[in-house]
Order: structure tokens, then C-alpha cells, then sequence
């Protein structure tokens, strides 16, 4: 795998105890790059035991099915390890492919970084 | 008949290996001239632009196993009012309605599975044809069926 395709795809800021994750990546597609998305996001479960973890989708335009998939499984994880996942600013496509496959059911989404801080 | 999505005559075609960015490739070209070209709203262009994806994606890994020897065969037509394309992978083939319903109780948290429910939902028509290796998708605005 080239050095380009390692980067990080996500930028990590720690608000209290609160770890707010935004996508580097508009277009979250690609079976290599939502891999990564993927190991880097389970990382922070795995390894640095993060239990309050926020992602803000405000800078993401367009997700597929596969992409679902790792959220799906870090949700779990976050709720094995006694932590919570919760979203936030999720745009109106993005939310439409949620309520589709009933995923809106599932998470914590909330429509801004705030009003999900408080869902903590 | 002149729309059946089975039997129409397609403009373009286009055979690619099955590699993801020769798919990103075609599936850019594809977009540009569905913006040149069609009258869709922005939302039309995501519904298309994700089925197209989930489609691709599916005919790659799933059909020919990301087996690079083995090609995706591409047909298309964009016309102002209406987009049809038909994908055929190398695979067997498989039967839709083998695939669980994702939105079940049981299957919400099963991280696969979902791409076949956006297609159907977002295109206005789709059809697999036997033996399931060959995928039909149409999508029209309203003056275009």
C-alpha cells in the first residue's frame, strides 16, 4: 500500500472527555480507503480505549453501503467496551440512506456538534 | 419497448477489469455526463451516483471475486430525461432474493447487505436476469419514462 493511501483519514479532538472525529474525505467510497477509515476508527475503541466518541459528518458528502458496514461494527464495539457512538450533522442525502436501511434506528444521530455533546 | 431496460440499445459499452479505481474511472465519466447531459435534480444525481457504486462494487467483489483476470462488462445510455445501464460480471451469478432483508431486526447489525436495498430504492427500475451475473438499472425524471 503506497504512503498516500496510509495518511490519516481522520482528525481527532478531544473535548473533555468527549473524542469528536471529523472525516478528511468528502466521498467516504473505495473498498482500500474505507478499510483504513475503518482500522483508524476501531483503533480508538481497541487501543486507546476511548469510551465517548463523536463523529461529525459535516465535511462528508456521499457514503456507501460499505461505509455503513464499519460504522455498524464500530457501534458495536464502542457498546461492547461500556462506551457510546453518537453522530452528528449528517447531510440530508446521507440521512435519507440512513433511514432507508433503518441505520437512523439504530445510532445516535444528532442534527450539531452540540446537541450531541449533551446526548453524552 | 423502445425503454425496456433489457432490450434497449445501448449507446455506449465498455468492458473494465475488475479493479476499483478503473471503476472510479468509468463511474467519473459516467457522472459528467449525467451533469452534461440530464435534467436530474442534485438528488436524482446522488441516487444514481450511489447505485451506481453499490452496483459496481458488488459486480467486482462479489461476481468476480476482485479476480483482476476477469472483466465487468458496461453498457449505458444518458439521455436528458433518463439513465439506463446495464452490468454484467464473470461470476455465477446469484439470486436476490437469497439476500436477507438488512432491515430486519435480526440483520440491522450485520455490516454487509445493504447495497442491493439502496439500488432498488433509489432507481426506478431493476432487474437481475438470469443466472443473477447480469444487473439492468434505469432511473427517469418524471417526463422520461
Amino acid at each position: 500500500m503506497n504512503p498516500q493511501a496510509r495518511r490519516r483519514r481522520l482528525e481527532l479532538e478531544d473535548v473533555g472527555d468527549v473524542t469528536v472525529v471529523n472525516f478528511v474525505d468528502k466521498k467516504i467510497l473505495d473498498e482500500q480507503n474505507i478499510q483504513i477509515i475503518g482500522e483508524q476508527l476501531f483503533d480508538l475503541v481497541d487501543n486507546q480505549a476511548k469510551k465517548k466518541i463523536l463523529l461529525n459528518f459535516g465535511n462528508v458528502e456521499f457514503l456507501s453501503s460499505a461505509a455503513l458496514g464499519k460504522l455498524i461494527t464500530l457501534n458495536k464495539k464502542a457498546q461492547t467496551s461500556g462506551g457510546k457512538l453518537v453522530m452528528c450533522k449528517i447531510a440530508r442525502e446521507i440521512m435519507e440512506v440512513f433511514e432507508i436501511t433503518k441505520l437512523d434506528k439504530l445510532f445516535k444521530i444528532y442534527p450539531d456538534e452540540q446537541a450531541a455533546m449533551q446526548a453524552f | 419497448m423502445m425503454n425496456d431496460p433489457v432490450t434497449i440499445q445501448y449507446p455506449a459499452e465498455v468492458s473494465i477489469p475488475s479493479d476499483l479505481e478503473e471503476a472510479r474511472q468509468l463511474q467519473t465519466r459516467i457522472e459528467e455526463q449525467l451533469q452534461a447531459i440530464t435534467r436530474f435534480s442534485e438528488m436524482d444525481l446522488f441516487a444514481i451516483k450511489l447505485a451506481l457504486e453499490e452496483a459496481l462494487v458488488n459486480a467486482i467483489k462479489h461476481g468476480n471475486q476482485m479476480d483482476r483476470s476477469k472483466k465487468v462488462h458496461v453498457a449505458y445510455r444518458v439521455t436528458s430525461e433518463r439513465f439506463d445501464i446495464r452490468i454484467i460480471d464473470e461470476g455465477p451469478g446469484f439470486d436476490p432474493e437469497d439476500v436477507p432483508d438488512p432491515t430486519a431486526p435480526e440483520n440491522i447489525e450485520r455490516p454487509c447487505g445493504r447495497g442491493l436495498l439502496l439500488m432498488r430504492h433509489y432507481m426506478n427500475h431493476i432487474e437481475y436476469l438470469r443466472p443473477g451475473n447480469t444487473v439492468v438499472m434505469s432511473k427517469w425524471s418524471k417526463n422520461g419514462k
